[in-house]
């Protein structure tokens, strides 16, 4: 390199005009948010934190209106054990609502199952243990059912299991005759069916193997949608499924999996539930597939599919329970109490649009 | 692959449509239907019971159609009207919506039909041409009579949860706890309505939507409002199940009376076992059976049925099924009630 490249040549006339350009480097626009977009931003990083901040209004606020009587640790207690059923149902039902998907029968599934373990256990006699264990295929075969015609039938996901919750239903009235089990029959016969309602106390606490359940079953569900491909995977085609599928995911059958997986978990439930009614009940829980919806929603997970935290479904269920539970000890009638999870569930979605707004 | 799934699901679609009843009743037989809330309840199904065995035997073609949940008011007017439109000679009925469902019983009468109200009486009740029920406040305050009589002096210390139905009060609701209260000695103001007695001894109300589910929760979250009480009424006899699981996980299934309605089998079961004080036994068979011997009778010769006297409707009757009778409540015995007992 010669010396005189450093001397400036003179400039042509044409580039003139360069000192007058934007000497900055490209980069993407630097204006501020407002506290509004930080917050969005922060919220869409952080899909749960709404509902963990409800959550702790709720019970302050509650704990204020109803007295010292709400903090006990017997009532917290209380609400998780009344709120365990629903959680659980709302887990599964956040493996699908993952995917983009809905599931209307997961309350079905999970009244038959019972009803299967029940009948087979008392009934036709076969050992607990293993009716438990064909309950558990029940769901899965069930779950199977509306997974293969999601995706083999390319069916939607709202129809099919709009079909298949009628389906199931209708079975389980026809395999219980509408008649519960007795509570006093199952101690008798078949005893370990009513293992999720034995209770541990601490202190004033009574902690019910089916809250430790459902916790358990939350916290298995976080890993393997955190920490394993299938996991990312549900994601992906929650996200977007056809971009999902050209990176070499198999979304059909990833798909399936989470139906079934979907379909056992409801089984579990179903087991847990006969703890917690005290009976084999066909009659209970009509409206556990809509609960279950109200939970996952209010929990953060959108309904698009893709975003949330499965974390937040348990959340959005404690909420649905501390709310009701506040409400009638503040002694408000039910139909207010209907009229606040409307609200609530609502403003939920509303708050989920807002997020996925977000630019940039 | 796809072609031949689609011409099975079109064969299957086919032949379900040739499988499905034909309503269209022959000249010389006469048709009846039965409109029930649903196919859940054990009760509705003993009513089906009843109401097929009495048809077979007199000979009449019964159609039977339900509702799918309790509340599903919009199937009933359609099976109303599949029954205008199949000729038939009469409909009994056990309505979801008992007002709204007037106009659609009023285009049936207009046909020629009898309607009779099975269970559930219409507003108002003369919209039906007769109504076969259990007296329900009669049935509360027989519950009533005996759960005052049980606690004799301490009657007056009692401390009660009321676990109702739905938040929507149905009639039947509403007159089997204000017939409780009546029973209790409890001033009930307003017969026609829930929650305005301010009697002391109401620790509360909630309700269970009549299963056993919904009644441990609702008599989990009174005891959470007065851990004190000691007398639990329930709509039915699940909820008096649920209500006892309750009881038990807060270990005072000892201490505390529950009474209950309806009479089904696994309920008279519990009042053998002790979960239920007592219960208030109702006979839907029965109901369903007179139903169809008046249908019949309004066939052959234009007659309708006649009220109970003193009552507005036909009583089917109604007994206290329990083992612990007290002075001044007639009752039967645990061993009747079993004979008796439906579902």
């Amino acid at each position: 390199m010669s010396d005189d490249t450093r001397t400036p040549r003179k400039q042509q006339e044409f580039e003139d005009t360069l000192g007058r350009s934007d000497k900055n480097v490209a980069a993407f626009t630097p204006h501020k948010r407002s506290f509004l977009q930080s917050a969005q931003h922060l919220l869409h990083g952080h899909p749960t934190m709404i509902p963990v901040i409800v959550l702790i209004l709720s019970i302050i606020i509650f704990g204020a209106l109803a007295g010292p009587k709400f903090f006990s640790p017997f009532n917290l207690s209380l609400i998780v054990q009344q709120v365990s059923i629903i959680g659980i149902l709302a887990a599964a039902q956040s493996l699908v609502i993952l995917t983009a998907g809905i599931d209307l029968s997961v309350g079905a599934i999970m009244v038959l199952m019972s009803v299967v373990m029940g009948q087979l256990a008392v009934s036709a006699g076969i050992p607990t243990p293993l009716a438990i264990l064909i309950g558990f295929g029940g769901g899965a075969l069930a779950g199977g059912m509306n997974g293969f015609l999601v995706t083999r039938i390319k069916l939607p996901p709202f129809i099919v299991t709009l079909g298949s919750w009628n389906i199931f239903f209708a079975l389980n009235l026809w395999l219980s005759n509408a008649q519960s089990i007795r509570s006093q029959t199952l101690d008798e016969i078949a005893p370990l069916l009513k293992l999720f309602g034995e209770t541990i106390a601490i202190g004033g606490a009574r902690i019910t193997y089916g809250s430790i359940l459902m916790l358990a079953i939350f916290a298995v569900l976080w890993f393997m949608l955190n920490h394993t491909a299938w996991g990312r995977h549900v994601y992906a085609i929650g996200d977007d499924k056809e971009s999902a599928e050209l990176s070499g995911i198999r979304t059909n059958r990833t798909l399936i999996s989470v139906y079934i997986l979907a379909g056992v978990v409801c089984a579990i439930g179903g087991w847990a539930s006969i703890g917690r009614v005290g009976s084999v009940s066909p009659q209970s829980f009509q409206e556990a597939n809509l609960q279950s919806i109200t939970a996952v929603v209010i929990g953060g997970i959108s309904l698009f599919g893709g975003r949330g935290s499965i974390a937040g479904p348990l959340i959005g269920a404690l909420i649905v329970g501390v709310f009701n539970s506040g409400l009638r000890m503040v002694g408000v009638d039910v139909l207010w109490q209907l009229f606040a999870i409307g609200w609530l569930t609502i403003i939920a979605v509303a708050i989920d649009q807002w997020i996925r707004k977000v630019s940039s | 692959m796809k072609k031949a799934l689609l011409g099975a699901t079109l064969g299957a679609l086919a032949l379900s449509i040739a499988a499905l009843p034909v309503h269209q009743a022959k000249a010389d037989e006469i048709g009846a239907c039965l409109v029930t809330k649903t196919d859940i309840n054990p009760f509705f199904v003993k009513m089906k019971e009843g109401a097929t065995a009495k048809a077979k035997e007199l000979g009449i073609n019964l159609s039977t159609y339900a509702g799918k949940i309790d509340g599903d008011h919009e199937t009933q007017v359609q099976a109303i009207e599949s029954c205008i439109a199949s000729g038939a000679k009469g409909i009994m009925l056990t309505a979801s919506d008992t007002k709204a469902i007037v106009p659609v019983v009023k285009k049936a009468r207009d046909a020629g039909i009898l309607v009779i109200a099975l269970d559930t009486p219409l507003e108002p009740i003369d919209a039906a041409d007769a109504t076969f029920a259990t007296d329900n406040f009669k049935a509360g305050e027989l519950i009533g009579e005996w759960a005052k009589a049980k606690m004799g002096d301490k009657a007056d210390e009692a401390k009660i949860a009321f676990l109702d139905l739905s938040a929507s009060a149905p009639s039947v609701d509403v007159l089997r706890d204000q017939g409780f209260m009546k029973g209790f000695g409890i001033d009930i103001k307003d017969e026609n309505k829930i929650g305005d007695e301010d009697d002391d001894r109401i620790v509360g109300h909630d309700v269970t939507s009549g299963n056993e589910e919904g009644g441990r929760k609702a008599l989990e979250n009174l005891l959470q409002r007065d851990s004190g009480i000691n007398v639990v009424y329930t709509i039915n006899e699940p909820a008096a199940a649920g209500a006892y699981e309750a009881l038990k996980s807060f270990g005072m299934q000892d201490g505390v009376l529950i009474v209950s309605v309806d009479g089904g089998c696994p309920g008279v079961e519990n009042v053998k076992d002790g979960v239920i004080g007592a219960t208030s036994q109702q006979y839907p068979l029965l109901m369903a059976s007179k139903g169809i011997e008046a249908i019949k009778a309004w066939a052959d010769s234009g007659e309708k049925p006649k009220n109970s006297d003193g009552l507005n409707f036909v009583n089917t009757g109604v007994n206290l099924v329990t083992d612990q009778p007290v002075d001044g409540v007639e009752s039967i015995s645990v061993k009747e009630g079993l004979d008796r007992c439906w579902g």
